[in-house]
């Protein structure tokens, strides 16, 4: 990227390198956000149906996990997928691989503390209902997964806001390699680095606009899904 | 489950597993300094090494202390950083094969245009630092461990300051990267050791010149070593020697030295001086 142009020249002229570290930005998020979501939903409605020893403790501790900060995670995985590490066999350390295992440890609990409190709530609603109904335990936590589909957008799109949004976590295990593992946000640390505000400020007013792009489209499926489903 | 939820977990799949950015191809990993990336030369270099050996070169740009464990944990399969006795030790601990000498660059001192140690124009560095303390001026330390800064803490030694005892709240250590101390230094009017090639690409300058240049301490000498693969099996030792072997030959260094800012050449090719 020429950095004597703004960002905006450079949206507006269609710049290549813009556009793959656009992509790669949206494509890591997304795909962490998707793991999460397998991982989280479940995850979280089991422990809104469950009742088991030191209940009240994991939620807690889920709760507090939404805080994990980035560049703790960043250096646990990267210790994990070093070559020196646990996973090192992976060869996955500095490729956009580790960049959404980074960022689906820190999504999962977000997703899996909003699921849970969503379903939660929903159950103490339909009790009495799906009691009556004769449902096993998974048939419940579907059922009430599926009533509360609507609900879980707003909790993917959180999750899919902190992903995109952290630079902590994937500059460590990515490694910020041009081309490669540049992201918008390690583009933006990278130029502000380089002493390039301007363009920097017009990286993250690019990253700002998709995120409102991602959030607009998700609103409008969740209107669309819920009017069908009437 | 039905059609559609089907659907969606299919496109995800296809999201997550299928993406081009897995596809792997001739690549190697180099740990490099901030210096070497922020100043341009890498995008310079890179294009016309891939042209001739069609090999990708993902350089991690980190402060040298970062990026020699980068090589030492195995993570990289060349390493490219400057800070020699750093380097000579990675190399006798056995994590890298072999160091050359590539090329030179200078540090200058950078300093605010109001010069409140009064030493702008000197060709003595060791003097220099010592006005600083003297008048507690507000410096800018890297403090990361990088080559930078361990030119810096030698210049003190040099200069008689125990800098680790004399420091006062005139000395500020950021823990970071050139550009940022850069940065730092730019918004408070402080004095900071920088290495030319970031300062001449350095946009964000506000009221900083250089004060000091020209000393021969402030010499600043560029190695690079293959990580050992005795060491790491995961190493490509046969394309990171190829890199290796292109820096140094006389095409790589011509390359080097074709690398210039505002007409203002960066770096000084230096792989036959075996001294370096």
């Amino acid at each position: 990227m020429a950095s004597d142009v703004s960002a905006l020249q450079l949206v507006l002229s269609g710049d290549p390198a813009l556009f793959a570290i656009v992509r790669l930005s949206l494509y890591v998020s997304l795909a962490a956000v998707v793991l999460a979501a397998l991982i989280g939903i479940p995850l979280g409605a089991w422990i809104a149906l469950t009742n088991f020893r030191g209940r009240q403790g994991v939620i807690v501790l889920l709760n507090a996990l939404m805080g994990l900060p980035p560049v703790v995670v960043g250096l646990a995985v990267y210790l994990a997928l070093s070559r020196s590490g646990p996973l090192g066999s992976f060869g996955l350390l500095f490729t956009p691989g580790a960049m959404i295992v980074a960022q689906t440890v820190l999504v999962a609990p977000i997703i899996a503390a909003l699921t849970r409190q969503t379903i939660e709530d929903l159950w103490i609603e339909y009790r009495d209902e799906l009691t009556a109904m004769n449902l096993g335990p998974f048939g419940r936590v579907a059922a009430l997964i599926w009533d509360a589909r609507f609900s879980l957008v707003t909790a993917l799109l959180a999750g899919f806001g902190r992903a995109a949004a952290e630079v902590g976590a994937i500059i460590i295990v990515g490694g910020n390699i041009e081309g490669f593992t540049r992201t918008m946000t390690t583009a933006i640390a990278l130029e502000t680095s380089k002493g390039d505000l301007p363009l920097a400020v017009g990286l993250g007013l690019v990253l700002i606009g998709i995120v409102i792009a991602v959030n607009a489209l998700a609103w409008t499926a969740r209107r669309a899904g819920e009017r069908l489903a009437g | 489950m039905n059609m559609l939820t089907r659907r969606v977990l299919i496109a995800a799949a296809a999201l997550v597993f299928a993406s081009p950015a897995f596809a792997q191809d001739k690549s190697i990993v180099v740990a490099s300094t901030t210096s070497t990336q922020d100043s341009g030369l890498f995008g310079h270099i890179l294009p016309m090494f891939k042209a001739k050996t069609g090999i990708d070169v993902k350089v991690v740009a980190q402060g040298t202390g970062q990026a020699l464990d980068t090589g030492r944990r195995g993570d990289a399969d060349v390493v490219f950083v400057h800070a020699r006795p750093a380097e000579e030790k990675f190399v006798s601990e056995g994590f890298g094969v072999k160091r050359y000498p590539v090329m030179y660059n200078d540090f200058v001192l950078i300093g605010p245009k109001s010069d409140p140690a009064g030493i702008k124009g000197s060709k003595d560095i060791v003097a220099a630092l010592s006005a600083i303390k003297a008048k507690g001026s507000d410096f800018i330390s890297r403090g990361d461990k990088s080559g930078t800064h361990q030119a810096e803490l030698n210049l003190w030694k040099v200069a008689g300051v125990d800098i680790a005892k004399d420091k006062g709240p005139w000395y500020k250590e950021i823990g970071q990267g050139m550009g940022a101390a850069l940065n730092t230094a730019s918004a408070s009017n402080a004095y900071v050791l920088a290495d030319r090639g970031t300062w001449l690409s350095f946009k964000n300058r506000g009221d900083l010149v250089i004060a000091v240049e020209g000393d021969k301490r402030l010499f600043n000498q560029y190695g690079v070593m293959l990580v050992s693969p005795e060491k790491h099996a995961s190493v490509k030792k046969d394309l990171g020697q190829q890199f290796i072997d292109w820096l140094v030959s006389s095409e790589g260094q011509k390359a080097i030295a074709d690398y210039k800012i505002n007409g203002e050449q960066l770096f000084y090719p230096n792989a036959s001086d075996s001294g370096a």
